[in-house]
């Protein structure tokens, strides 16, 4: 176990009956990290945090805070305050008792208990609701409440369980902000579960993707962006074009695979080199994936392929085509780039890339 | 705004005045009887007799000098008390049961709990009586308050289930996650939550004691209670006394059940936190 490690999962398995929602999952939570875990519903994410908070027990392995066992404490045992999805306040409290409810519950004295909620109700810069209800807030109001009940006992590390899903774009991003700050002033440890791949990536130090119980890959937002280690992880970011097919070359300098639409290479060092013949997945961002109506010269990797669609996302566009044998390449360029293009459905075009652009993930 | 032009714009004249007149009609119709009740006991004719005669109290001084009618509401009002305690008490139990645990043959547990009040009343008069008669405990106020119980407590059940339901499901572990004990939490998050629903429940069983006749009849021996006390009048002699009684039950009785209703009506919508608005 590291020094800065805060928690530990050892070989934790919870099932359900005979659904297993989590499978022998071990990972690290580092002291003061920004930790995000992604992944669709019912990946074992919520359920992942709920252990951790105490609100469900594994069915096998050891979950260690601070490198103690904590399996068998009950929730209102540890400090490992959560902020919920519905944000849970309390509705017959007002904005101030909600805040010093920790404390209460902790027997911390009337005074004592309003100066701290008042406190972190100032930091929050909410301490002129500190009177009114809850059904009085607005919902980035609301949000703040949230995090100031769950903060004001100063816990090491704080857990949040998709807390922005219900606030509308511009709110999420602005509370985003609020959450990242909040993270780096206090050196609390944050564990932040989303099915959103933009509030991980642009919070988290660390993301962990989980799929069907198991995790898929940790790293941090960049780490996985660009080297994306299993085949669903590529597939759940959606940003990247993907290659299957048997190894017809391998040498130190990189493979090749084959595949219905012609030869793929990578060029660069591949950890795990797959053997001649054995399956193999090649990706290529679709940042690093060009198209051109002439057919590229020199060193690239090339296919022909002609234009579904269009998609416009903000400064940038997504053009989706399709080789011949239907596999689906997608290119985002910003507009001026696209601009010497002919886009129009059917139009034959050839999309090309450097083989060292070129990433190897596991063929799972 | 969309919702106040929609109904204008659906508005027919005839068809308003025709639904005023037939809720009028409606109403009086339930009414003439208790309100006809209620005047007589003003009469100071010996029979309900129009037009009328001189408004008089001396119906409720003839009550109020009889004492059998004062043991009989003394009776009412303390099964009445205890009744309304005891099956809301009960009543909480069985709906916090159901929100909080999953098990085995839960809707048999349900179906059974919520299963007395629709017993014929004379049959569970007489179950009751045959019953407590074997275990020597027929013919007291025990026996009422416990037939009455039986009675009651699936009111307050529902009544207290409604509000659970109504509860962010969140709620209880956010304040174990927040350090509170299950019992902490069962003092300071789940009893102020359900609250109102726990006093609406109290006024009720209270109401529905206050007014049962047939069971009590059955049970209560020599003390009974008022509405018990009333067929015993009304065998006897017609007298306007009974004017008078039904008047007194049926305020006590109405305001009871406006008390619930106003507990019950008032923000029962408990704001969901999860509300998607602006700041």
């Amino acid at each position: 176990m590291q020094r800065d490690t805060l928690v530990s999962f050892e070989g934790v398995v919870k099932r359900f009956g005979t659904f297993v929602a989590v499978q022998k999952m071990d990972f690290e939570i580092r002291k003061g990290e920004f930790l995000a875990i992604m992944g669709s519903s019912g990946c074992g994410k919520t359920t992942t945090l709920r252990m951790l908070a105490g609100l469900e027990a594994p069915s096998e392995g050891t979950i260690r805070l601070s490198g103690k066992p904590i399996n068998h404490l009950p929730t209102w045992e540890r400090d490992t305050p959560m902020v919920w999805q519905s944000l849970a306040l309390f509705p017959f409290l007002n904005v101030r008792e909600n805040v010093e409810f920790a404390l209460k519950m902790r027997g911390v004295g009337k005074a004592e208990r309003r100066r701290r909620a008042e406190q972190w109700l100032d930091r929050m810069q909410i301490l002129e609701f500190a009177e009114r209800n809850i059904a009085q807030l607005s919902g980035g109001q609301r949000q703040r409440v949230a995090l100031a009940r769950s903060l004001v006992v100063e816990p090491e590390i704080l857990l949040l369980d998709e807390p922005l899903s219900a606030l509308d774009a511009a709110l999420k991003v602005r509370m985003q902000a609020v959450l990242k700050n909040l993270q780096r002033e206090t050196g609390i440890t944050f564990v932040y579960v989303t099915h959103s791949q933009s509030e991980a990536f642009s919070m988290a130090d660390r993301v962990v993707i989980m799929s069907r119980g198991r995790i898929e890959q940790i790293g941090s937002p960049q780490e996985i962006y660009g080297a994306p280690r299993t085949r669903f992880v590529a597939d759940f970011l959606g940003s990247s074009n993907i290659f299957t097919g048997p190894v017809t070359a391998t040498s130190g300098q990189g493979l090749e695979i084959s595949t219905k639409d012609g030869p793929v290479r990578l060029a660069g060092p591949v950890a795990a080199m797959p053997g001649q013949g054995a399956e193999a997945t090649i990706t290529v961002l679709d940042t690093k994936t060009h198209l051109s109506v002439a057919r590229p010269e020199g060193d690239v990797n090339v296919l022909p392929v002609r234009v579904i669609g269009e998609e416009f996302i903000g400064a940038t566009a997504t053009i989706y085509a399709e080789t011949d044998s239907g596999h689906e390449i997608k290119v985002q360029k910003s507009h001026d780039e696209l601009a010497s293009l002919p886009i129009s459905a059917g139009q034959p075009l050839f999309a090309w890339w450097s083989p060292s652009d070129s990433h190897h993930v596991g063929a799972a | 705004m969309s919702q106040i032009s929609g109904q204008e714009l659906n508005r027919n004249r005839v068809v308003d005045w025709a639904l005023m007149v037939y809720i009028v009609l409606a109403y009086a119709f339930v009414f003439a009887p208790i309100a006809a009740s209620f005047v007589f006991s003003f009469n100071s004719d010996r029979f309900p007799s129009i037009p009328l005669g001189d408004f008089s109290l001396e119906w409720y001084r003839a009550v109020a000098a009889d004492p059998l009618v004062w043991q009989g509401l003394t009776n009412t009002l303390v099964i009445g008390v205890v009744v309304g305690v005891v099956s809301t008490a009960l009543g909480f139990g069985a709906a916090y049961t159901d929100y909080r645990y999953k098990f085995m043959g839960k809707q048999v547990y349900l179906a059974l709990a919520l299963l007395p009040p629709t017993i014929p009343v004379i049959i569970l008069g007489l179950a009751m009586l045959a019953y407590l008669s074997r275990i020597d405990l027929s013919g007291r106020a025990i026996s009422v308050i416990i037939s009455h119980v039986v009675v009651c407590a699936p009111f307050a059940m529902a009544i207290i289930r409604l509000r659970l339901s109504q509860m962010d499901p969140a709620l209880e572990p956010a304040a174990w996650n927040l350090g509170a004990s299950e019992w902490a939490t069962m003092r300071h998050v789940i009893i102020p939550f359900t609250k109102p629903a726990i006093f609406g429940a109290l006024f009720i069983t209270m109401a529905v004691s206050f007014d049962e006749f047939a069971v009590a009849w059955f049970v209560s021996g020599l003390n009974e209670t008022l509405p018990v006390k009333v067929l015993g009048f009304l065998q006897g002699q017609v007298s306007p006394r009974i004017n008078a009684i039904g008047t007194f039950v049926f305020v006590t009785s109405m305001t009871l059940v406006i008390l619930a209703q106003i507990l019950l009506s008032g923000r029962t919508a408990a704001p969901r936190s999860s509300t998607v608005d602006k700041e």
